[in-house]
């Protein structure tokens, strides 16, 4: 599939549409369905298509994260929110809200379990990736 | 409320996710799971303090603020705490022998991590007081133990633990099989309300079922008599540090589930459910001891140990009595201590001979004096002779069947001790006695000394846990009086 | 509709057992994969199926479904993925060592 033309372009387009969906999908969770674990299959998702119809090694340029640093930082923001509600004295895990008035978006409800679904997002995309690019490279 | 129920799965999570960031260096690796280790042992000596100190013997803590029945609760009862305790100690001493043996080969994929993300799984396995996290935590386990199983990737190594990890899916799924029926008979999965509705259903027909299913699913982590079949050829690839981890958490991780739903939800019909649990506690003492008995490979008959010991852990909850949970968890806590002081010491004498079959070995108590003495003491003190900590839980657990008329259990546990007793010796007479051959001694007997390092204060604990079995057996006593009487559990967590 | 789910996931669970006792690595895979979903379906169903509005959104709707089987299925799904995907690379890890697939040949013998 090296010079497909058709496939290249397609996947130009497709691949923001899709890692837009993703990102609407990890703010939409919490209240409605969605959340990070879907929004980051979806981006693993984007960057597979990225790979199957480039080459590997071109988006490796592209995309230079080292996966097993990306799981462990998504694991300490995920357990930082947990952990940040002991220091105030409440249980371990608590979660807060509150309605924030943003210039453009308007109100806006900012939970810091937003901030644990980032950590779940980073964690999952790094271990999709990460298992993904093993077996793929060591076929070539 | 009480967030000092989190720290003991929250740190070790901690550190493994910080130690993915620094695989490639080692020495910072060590160091920071070193002192992670140590802490981690420092605080769950200091939880079982405050746990003994309250009037209740029990902290609990709704996780993020939700109620009890609807929220998951961490419960530290005497019993889990202990259990903290000892995982904490398992996992100091054993981080402390793999800084020596563990090549820098493995240390490099993440062995460290995987080895923090264990202690993760086990310290909430113990902790938890919901069913279905209890479920996660027992994932939190097996997917780190499936990784450190197979770490090093030799053919061995790889196609045993693709067994044990479909062994253990399978067990997993019966696990989500018997959560979900219990929800719909009981509409619950709180261990405490669990158990105060089974009660008032009184246990008939499915409940019972479910049981049994729980009985297959923590029957196979524990290894029980017709679910064992994976452990010994899945625990004979890795090297000793992780057999050792292994053999004395995650056995008891099932074991310890058994014996919180057993005396907590389903304790209605004992004449039903424990007396199959009785009936499997002697057949596994019985097939492991026949098991070790076949063996040649040193490494085999302690691995088959595993399985004997299992039976008589379990052999308390079968009987049901206070005395006799006493001893099971008496029982539970010096395995743990002596399961790894002998995993550690048999990796050192494969190292030393360069060979793991007993016939070749001979007469290494002339060269290796302390490894042979200390050997012979964790031996005995496995089998169960006098001054040794084996001897009180095994006392207790044959004092609690006599009590409860269990007459032919008592019987298969003595005999079957004096197989223990005689595959024990049948180890150290013919690796430590006779002349000595002409195997290569790969190790001298100095230097083995920093191997043997961490095995010493092993050694010394079991002999203080049995010259001191009168305090111990207090604490230990209290621990089976809150197993046997469930209302002041439920009461503290639903009141 | 439950009797009609009780069905699946019987389907399920006896085509997972058949696959669980085949001899090819990669048939033991799906039979496991196969096996969590039933489960998966089995916690789905014990909830009641029943058309309620989602809960704690409001207090309109005159009836609720439960949430707590779609939390737990939720984690059971994500717990079940990451065991999936461990397990696909352990056996492709598997396969290349051995150069073979057929469980039979990955019996083996201690002493080797």
């Amino acid at each position: 599939m090296k010079n497909n033309i058709s496939v290249h372009t397609i996947t130009r387009i497709a691949v923001f549409i899709i890692l837009s969906f993703a990102v609407f999908l990890l703010f939409a969770g919490h209240n409605n369905p969605g959340g990070g674990f879907i929004g980051a299959l979806m981006t693993a998702s984007a960057i597979v298509l990225l790979y199957i119809s480039f080459d590997l090694q071109t988006i490796k340029k592209v995309l230079s994260f080292y996966f097993p640093y990306l799981i462990g930082t998504g694991l300490l923001i995920a357990m930082g929110t947990g952990i940040s509600s002991m220091f105030f004295g409440y249980p371990f895990l608590t979660q807060f809200f509150d309605h924030a008035h943003i210039p453009i978006l308007g109100n806006v409800e900012l939970t810091t379990a937003l901030v644990f679904d980032l950590g779940v997002y980073i964690v999952v995309v790094g271990v999709t990736l990460l298992i993904i690019t093993t077996i793929a490279e060591d076929d070539s | 409320m009480s967030n000092l129920l989190v720290i003991p799965f929250l740190l070790p999570m901690l550190v493994g996710a910080v130690l993915i960031f620094f695989a490639k260096q080692h020495r910072l690796q060590r160091i920071i799971a070193g002192t992670a280790g140590i802490a981690l042992f420092v605080y769950a000596a200091f939880l079982v303090y405050i746990v003994y100190q309250t009037k209740e013997k029990m902290i609990i803590l709704e996780v993020g603020n939700w109620d009890a029945p609807f929220g998951i609760v961490l419960v530290g009862d005497m019993l889990s705490v202990l259990m903290v305790l000892m995982s904490s100690l398992v996992g100091l001493v054993c981080l402390f022998y793999a800084f020596k043996t563990i090549h820098s080969e493995r240390e490099k994929y993440y062995f460290y991590s995987f080895f923090f993300f264990l202690l993760t799984g086990v310290n909430g396995a113990f902790l938890t007081g919901d069913l279905f996290n209890l479920f996660v935590f027992f994932e939190v386990t097996l997917i780190s133990s499936y990784v450190l199983i197979a770490n090093g990737g030799k053919k061995i190594q790889l196609r045993e633990s693709f067994k044990y990890v479909v062994m253990n899916m399978v067990a997993s799924a019966f696990f989500l099989v018997g959560a979900a029926y219990l929800y719909a008979t009981t509409g619950t999965l709180n261990m405490a309300d669990l158990g105060n509705r089974v009660a008032t259903m009184d246990q008939q027909g499915v409940l019972n079922v479910i049981a049994i299913i729980f009985l297959f699913v923590f029957g196979a982590k524990g290894a029980l008599f017709p679910l064992y079949f994976w452990l010994p050829k899945s625990y004979y690839g890795p090297p000793a540090v992780i057999t050792a981890l292994f053999g004395a958490l995650l056995t008891k991780v099932g074991l310890y589930s058994l014996i919180r739903t057993f005396t907590l939800i389903f304790n209605q019909q004992p004449q039903f459910t424990h007396s199959i649990i009785l009936l499997l506690a002697g057949l596994t003492m019985i097939f492991g001891v026949f098991g070790a008995l076949s063996k040649f490979d040193i490494k085999q008959i302690i691995i088959y140990q595993i399985i004997s010991q299992v039976g008589f852990m379990i052999m308390g909850l079968g009987v049901f009595s206070t005395s006799a949970l006493a001893g099971s968890v008496y029982y539970i806590t010096h395995d743990m201590i002596v399961k790894v002081a002998l995993f550690f010491i048999v990796g050192i004498i494969i190292r030393v001979t360069g060979t793991g079959d007993i016939r070749k070995m001979s007469g290494l108590l002339k060269t290796h004096p302390m490894l042979g003495w200390l050997f012979f003491i964790a031996a005995m003190s496995l089998v169960g002779i006098p001054p040794l900590s084996g001897f009180f839980g095994k006392f207790a657990l044959v004092v609690g069947g006599l009590d409860q008329g269990q007459y032919l259990i008592v019987a298969v546990a003595l005999i079957v001790s004096l197989l223990n007793l005689f595959s024990m010796l049948r180890i150290f007479m013919n690796v430590f006695w006779g002349e000595k051959n002409s195997t290569t001694v790969a190790l001298t007997n100095k230097q083995t000394f920093p191997l043997l390092r961490p095995v010493i204060p092993l050694i010394v604990l079991t002999i203080a846990l049995g010259l001191g079995a009168e305090p111990a057996f207090q604490y230990v006593i209290g621990a089976a009086e809150q197993l046997m009487n469930p209302e002041h559990y439920i009461n503290v967590i639903l009141p | 509709m439950e009797i009609l789910i009780a069905v699946l996931i019987g389907v399920l669970f006896s085509v997972a057992t058949y696959l669980l006792l085949t001899k090819s690595l990669l048939r033991v895979v799906l039979g496991t994969v196969l096996l969590s979903h039933g489960a998966h379906l089995l916690i789905l169903t014990m909830g009641g199926l029943g058309l309620g509005s989602a809960p704690l959104l409001g207090e309109e709707a005159s009836k609720y479904s439960d949430p707590l089987p779609q939390a737990l299925i939720l984690t059971a799904i994500v717990i079940s993925f990451g065991m999936t995907a461990l397990l696909l690379v352990l056996t492709y890890r598997t396969y290349k060592a051995h150069q073979t697939d057929d469980l039979d040949q990955l019996r083996g013998r201690l002493d080797e």
